[in-house]
């Protein structure tokens, strides 16, 4: 490698980075001069997207949300604190936020809870090791449309495999996704099928980094495989369990393409998340600056949510 | 992976109760798949009646894919989905790798906090800024393009932090040796330090890719045009224009599903470990 580098090296330096060898033979202030331009032309391209695609629109969004502006354009003078006034006593936006919430409650569980069975399992070595990997993390490949598509069809109330399944024990019919006892609870049995096998993967990594030797060890002390799980895996996999309940509950907080996809936020605002509000306000309502608002609102419980996970995971940390 | 198939394992209640817990598990997560499937299969008579059944009285069918090929939506869809996914990798792949590169081997001033504040940006969810994004591909004439698709997905700071990472442990003597040699700084990121990485880039790439083909909230968006719809939006308007065809829903379906299974079914083994070492990239 280096001798091919040798031949052509000198052909080629000097017209992509003209500077860097002037750099080095000239004192530290020009070398540094050197290292900043080529620093910056690496980094160039991608700084040109983030700004433009992250600088630039999160301050827009900011000013957007103290203007009136709709999508006609009309309105577009500054209301100052009127669209925040307005959300904070909006209930649509609240019920929105809950919704949100209690989705993230009820999924995070099974979803690290089964992952984390899953996980243990398949990590015994059993036969069916390729069986078992596919089935669990294959759902998670599809796209939010054919995970709706097949959870529609399954929850059917009149030709759905669900209810055929369920009337074998004798439960009568359940109208999952259009009643509203039921809705949330159907979105999230979708969504622990979708995803689970993601964080199952990530568990399962976790489990075979655990060393050998710890087993061993055990075992040689007469400890059974449950001595063995509880002593030495669970604690294992801690540092592993706290990412994924990070990764998680940011994940969920931003719900929306199977809950609208599965029954677009009803039946009556039951399953409505927070980023559906937000997308409802701007392209139905045409309300931009209203729903930049929202954005933000939701943003700062995104924001918050995540410091309150750093302090405990940290603190969690310095225990140990 | 290895480590764990070759450890053999005696016949014990313990074993058999275990396998018994995967295969009840196995037949849940496989459930969804089947009936799909078996649906698809039908005709739309025999899916559209009661009691449910897993063999149709009229016998299997391919009409449904018949008929969901033959309009043609579902290739051009699957198309725009290939080409901005394709797209939307390489260009994130690359941009991320040349920032990371800088974050982690060149010295140039504001590197400290322009680097804290890319991190800093992870926290900020694409959703919340959907109405500004929205606004600027207007003001760009970018609405109903494929750039329009493109563009705003092109940024993925975590990227970045993963892939700094992996560079800052390649030993710095393999770049030295080449920079005495003369070889500039692109040419050391191009010849020495992204061979290197080859594994970690596919990681990433596969990671990103996988969350390109299946985005949905963006560009439902910004695609109106049937003709320029990715394939998860496409599917989601037909839904409801076909309404209670529920064998040629289940054919799309099963159809739109197949690309994303094969190539993994292909590259199992790079897959499941690239969801680990990006997926525990914060770690």
């Amino acid at each position: 490698m280096t001798t091919t580098l040798t031949n052509h090296a000198p052909n080629h330096a000097p017209k992509k980075v003209a500077v860097t060898p002037t750099a080095r033979r000239g004192g530290p202030a020009s070398r540094k001069r050197g290292e900043n331009l080529t620093g910056w032309m690496f980094i160039g391209p991608f700084m040109i997207f983030f700004i433009l695609f992250l600088v630039v629109p999160i301050v827009w969004g900011l000013y957007l949300s103290f203007t009136g502006q709709t999508l006609t354009g009309r309105g577009g003078g500054l209301v100052g604190f009127a669209n925040y006034q307005e959300a904070l006593v909006d209930p649509d936006m609240w019920r929105s936020m809950g919704n949100t919430l209690w989705f993230v409650l009820i999924s995070t569980v099974p979803l690290v809870l089964i992952a984390l069975a899953m996980a243990v399992l398949v990590n015994l070595g059993l036969p069916g090791q390729w069986l078992w990997r596919l089935s669990y993390f294959m759902p998670y490949l599809l796209a939010s449309s054919v995970v709706s598509l097949f959870w529609v069809w399954m929850f059917n109330p009149q030709l759905g495999l669900i209810n055929a399944i369920t009337g074998l024990f004798g439960a009568e019919p359940i109208a999952w996704l259009q009643d509203p006892k039921y809705a949330m609870l159907g979105i999230v049995i979708a969504t622990v099928w979708w995803t689970v096998g993601f964080n199952f993967l990530l568990y399962l990594a976790a489990l075979q980094n655990i060393p050998e030797q710890q087993y061993e060890a055990a075992a040689l002390d007469g400890a059974g495989t449950w001595r063995q799980l509880v002593s030495i895996t669970i604690p294992n996999l801690a540092p592993t369990t706290v990412l994924i309940l990070i990764l998680q509950i940011l994940a969920s907080l931003k719900v929306f393409d199977q809950i609208y996809q599965m029954t677009a936020g009803g039946p009556g605002g039951t399953t409505r998340s927070a980023v559906q509000y937000i997308f409802e306000v701007g392209f139905t309502g045409y309300r931009f600056g209203y729903s930049s608002a929202i954005s933000y609102i939701f943003f700062a419980l995104v924001v918050i949510i995540s410091i309150a996970q750093f302090a405990v995971a940290s603190r969690k940390g310095l225990k140990k | 992976m290895t480590a764990i198939q070759t450890r053999r394992k005696p016949i014990t209640i313990g074993n058999i109760a275990a396998l018994m817990v995967l295969g009840v598990l196995a037949v849940s997560w496989l459930l969804p798949f089947a009936w799909a499937l078996v649906t698809s299969l039908k005709t739309e008579t025999d899916a559209g009646s009661t009691p449910v059944s897993w063999i149709p009285p009229s016998g299997f069918t391919f009409d449904a894919y018949a008929q969901v090929l033959g309009d043609g939506n579902l290739l051009t869809w699957t198309f725009n989905s290939l080409l901005t996914s394709v797209i939307i990798t390489v260009l994130t792949v690359g941009l991320s790798a040349l920032a990371a590169y800088a974050f982690s081997r060149l010295d140039f001033s504001g590197r400290k906090w322009l680097f804290a504040v890319i991190i800093g940006s992870i926290i900020i969810p694409p959703q919340v800024l959907i109405i500004p994004l929205f606004y600027q591909m207007l003001a760009m004439d970018l609405v109903d393009t494929y750039w329009g698709i493109i563009l705003p997905q092109v940024i993925a700071p975590a990227m970045v932090f993963i892939l700094k990472k992996f560079f800052d442990q390649i030993p710095i003597e393999l770049e030295e040796a080449a920079r005495m040699d003369g070889a500039s700084r692109l040419r050391v990121f191009m010849t020495i330090v992204l061979p290197l990485s080859r594994p970690i880039l596919a990681a990433v790439a596969i990671f990103v890719f996988i969350a390109a083909w299946n985005n949905f909230l963006w560009p439902f968006i910004i695609t109106n045009d049937t003709a320029l719809m990715t394939l998860p939006v496409g599917l989601q308007t037909v839904k409801s224009a076909f309404g209670v065809q529920y064998a040629q829903n289940m054919a799309m379906a099963i159809l739109a599903a197949l690309p994303l299974i094969v190539v993994f079914l292909i590259f199992q083994r790079q897959i499941i470990r690239g969801i680990a070492t990006t997926g525990l990239g914060g770690q």
